[in-house]
C-alpha cells in the first residue's frame, strides 16, 4: 500500500492466476518475501538517492558478527587458531581493514594482491602468500619481508632454492598439499600430492635446503564444501605428515592451513534445498577439524596453530546489491519476465547461486514466477531462471541478498560501468568506499593512433 | 474484446469460469479491469478509470492493459465472438 499518495493507490500490474490446488511446482509455494526496506537502519531508498541504481552495500556490522562467530567456533575448541583473510574474495580496502581491524592477516595469491595487502598496513610476517604465479622479485619481496611463501610446484620451489642461496635471510615456507578428501572432482591441479608422495617428496627437498624454513603446511580442498567431514581427512593427513616430519628431522611444524572452502548460506543453482538449510555450520566445521587435530597425539607443546583462509563465508552476508527494475515484459510462452540494471557482469554470482532477490518496498500477497534478467544485451544476463516475487512494477527497487564474495573482484568491465560501493558502518553512516567508474576511467587507459584519429563519412 | 459473459468474479479477486471449471486469484487492478469489461466499457473507458484511481502513468497503463488482455485470452477468458 502506498503512504505517498493519500488520493491515489499505489498501482500494481494487473494479474490474474491460476489456482491448481495442489499442484506444487519446484519452487514451492512459498512466498517468503518481506520487503527489505532498509539494510542495518538505512533505507534503501536513500542508498540509491545518494549513490545511484544499481550499488553495492556492505554492512560493517555483519562482517565483524559473522567474524567473531566463526572464531568463536574454533576458539572455543582450539588454543591456537588465526584467520588469514582471504584477499580474492573483497578485497576492496575498507573490507580487508575490518578484517585486520578484528585480527585476521592477509592471504593472498598475486604480486598485485600481495601489493594490496602491504599498502593496506599488514606486517610482511603477517602475510601468507600463495598460488602458483610469483615472479622471482615476488619471491625476493617476500623474503625480505618475511612473509610465508606457498610453495605450489617443484618450478617455484627450484626457483626458491636458487635464490635463497644469495639472500641473506631464510626463506620462511609451507607447501601446499593437494589431496584425496573423498570430494570429486578433486582439486589436484595445486599444490603437491599427498598420496603419491610428491608432497614428501618436496618437503624432503625443503629441510635439505638449509636456508628455507619449512613453517607450514597447507591445503585448500575446495569451495563451498557441503561436507564437513571432508575437513577431518584433511586434517588428519596434513597431521601425518607433521608427525612424520618431527620423527625424521625432529622439527616442529608451526601451522596447519586448512584454507578456506567453508559454503555460506547460499542457495546452490539447481539445489533443491536452500543453503541455509543444507550448509554445515561453523560450529560443524570446526569441531571436525579441531577434534581431529587434538585427537592425532601431538605433544602439547607441538600442537600446531591452526590457519584458516575462509573466504565466502565470512563476508556472502555482508554484502548487497541494489537495483531497480527497469521493465517487465512477457515472453513468447507466456513466462514473465523482469529486466533489472544489473547483471551478471556485475553479479557474477548468479552463475552458482539463486541468489535471494527482496522488493524494498511494500507489496501485496500477489506474486509470480518470472525470468530475472540483466540489462546486457546477451543471452547469458540472467540473475534467475526461475522465481516466484510478488509484482514488480518499473521503478521498484530490490535487494538482492548475500553478494558479498566474489562479486566486487570477478564483477567485469562489459557493457556497463561498474558502479558505487558502499559501507554502511557501526554508527549505521554510510560510506563510500569505492566510486563508480565513468567512461574516463576507461578511456582514460586507451591510446589512437594518429592515423586514426579523424574520419569523415 | 469481450470477456466471458457468465464469469464470476468476486470483490476479493477470485474468478471463476462456470464453462471449464478454471478459477483464478485476481490482484486489485485486474479485478477491476475484468469488472469494468463485465460492464461493457470500452478499453479507453477502462484505461481511464485505472489512472484516476491509481497512482501510475498512462503509458504504463496502455502496455499493462493490452498485455492483460492477452493473458486473458491465454486463459480462455475472453469471448471469442465478435470482436
Ligand atoms: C588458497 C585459497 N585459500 C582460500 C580461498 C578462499 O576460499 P573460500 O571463499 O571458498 O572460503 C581460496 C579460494 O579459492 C583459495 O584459493
Amino acid at each position: 500500500m502506498s503512504t505517498e499518495t493519500k488520493e491515489k493507490l499505489r498501482y500494481e500490474r494487473p494479474m490474474i492466476r491460476k489456482m491448481n490446488a495442489g499442484l506444487m511446482n519446484k519452487f514451492g509455494t512459498r512466498t517468503e518475501y518481506q520487503p527489505t526496506s532498509h539494510i542495518d537502519t538505512v533505507p534503501v531508498k536513500r542508498i540509491i538517492e545518494q549513490y545511484g541504481s544499481p550499488c553495492f552495500v556492505i554492512s560493517e556490522r555483519t562482517i565483524r558478527k559473522t567474524y567473531q562467530s566463526a572464531l568463536r567456533a574454533f576458539k572455543t575448541r582450539y588454543p591456537k587458531v588465526q584467520f588469514a583473510w582471504s584477499y580474492k574474495t573483497n578485497y576492496l580496502d575498507a573490507v580487508c581493514k575490518v578484517f585486520h581491524q578484528e585480527g585476521a592477516w592477509a592471504e593472498v595469491v598475486s604480486g598485485f594482491e600481495y601489493e594490496k595487502a602491504i599498502r593496506n598496513g599488514v606486517p610482511g610476517n603477517k602475510i601468507l602468500f600463495n598460488g602458483p604465479d610469483k615472479s622471482i622479485a615476488e619471491l625476493k619481496q617476500a623474503i625480505e619481508n618475511e612473509s610465508t611463501i606457498h610453495i605450489d610446484h617443484f618450478d617455484e620451489l627450484y626457483d626458491l632454492i636458487e635464490i635463497v642461496e644469495t639472500s641473506k635471510k631464510k626463506a620462511k615456507v609451507a607447501i601446499r598439499v593437494n589431496m584425496d578428501v573423498g570430494v570429486y572432482p578433486m582439486w589436484d591441479r595445486f599444490g603437491f600430492n599427498y598420496e603419491s608422495y610428491q608432497a614428501w617428496n618436496a618437503i624432503t627437498k625443503i629441510m635439505n635446503c638449509e636456508k628455507m624454513d619449512l613453517v607450514g603446511l597447507h591445503c585448500h580442498i575446495g569451495t563451498f564444501m557441503l561436507t564437513a567431514g571432508a575437513y577431518g581427512i584433511a586434517a588428519s593427513k596434513l597431521c601425518d605428515l607433521a608427525v612424520n616430519i618431527k620423527a625424521k628431522w625432529n622439527k616442529t611444524i608451526q601451522y596447519l592451513d586448512l584454507g578456506g572452502g567453508f559454503a555460506s548460506t547460499n542457495t546452490l543453482r539447481g539445489s533443491y534445498l536452500p543453503g541455509n538449510d543444507i550448509s554445515p555450520s561453523f560450529d560443524d566445521y570446526a569441531e571436525i577439524i579441531t577434534s581431529t587435530i587434538l585427537n592425532y597425539g601431538f605433544k602439547q607443546e607441538d600442537l600446531p596453530l591452526l590457519m584458516l583462509e575462509t573466504g565466502r563465508a565470512l563476508i556472502d552476508d555482508a554484502g548487497y546489491l541494489v537495483g531497480s527494475v527497469l521493465a517487465n515484459k512477457r515472453l513468447s510462452d507466456g513466462r514473465r519476465a523482469t529486466i533489472m540494471d544489473f547483471g551478471v557482469n556485475i553479479l557474477f554470482t548468479a552463475f552458482w547461486y539463486e541468489h535471494k532477490i527482496s522488493p524494498a518496498q511494500e507489496f501485496t500477497h500477489h506474486s509470480e514466477d518470472m525470468v530475472v534478467f540483466g540489462p546486457l544485451c546477451m543471452n547469458i544476463d540472467k540473475v534467475r531462471e526461475s522465481v516466484n516475487l510478488p509484482l514488480l512494477n518499473r521503478g521498484d527497487q530490490v535487494v538482492v541478498h548475500k553478494v558479498g564474495a566474489y562479486n566486487m573482484t570477478q564483477w567485469m568491465q562489459f557493457i556497463a560501468m561498474r558502479p558505487n560501493v558502499v559501507m554502511i558502518d557501526m554508527k549505521g553512516e554510510v560510506h563510500l568506499i569505492r566510486k563508480n567508474e565513468t567512461i574516463d576511467t576507461l578511456t582514460d587507459l586507451e591510446s589512437i593512433p594518429e592515423h586514426l584519429k579523424t574520419f569523415k563519412f | 474484446m469481450k470477456i466471458l459473459t457468465n464469469i464470476a468474479v468476486s470483490e476479493s479477486g477470485y474468478l471463476f469460469n462456470p464453462t471449464n471449471g478454471d478459477s483464478f486469484s485476481s490482484n486489485l487492478v485486474a479485478t477491476d479491469i475484468i469488472t469494468l469489461m463485465k460492464q461493457n466499457k470500452t478499453s479507453d473507458e477502462i484505461k481511464k478509470a485505472l489512472h484516476a484511481k491509481y497512482d501510475v502513468e498512462k503509458s504504463t497503463i496502455e502496455r499493462d492493459y493490452d498485455e492483460f488482455i492477452q493473458e486473458l485470452g491465454d486463459n480462455y477468458l475472453l469471448s471469442t465472438d465478435g470482436k
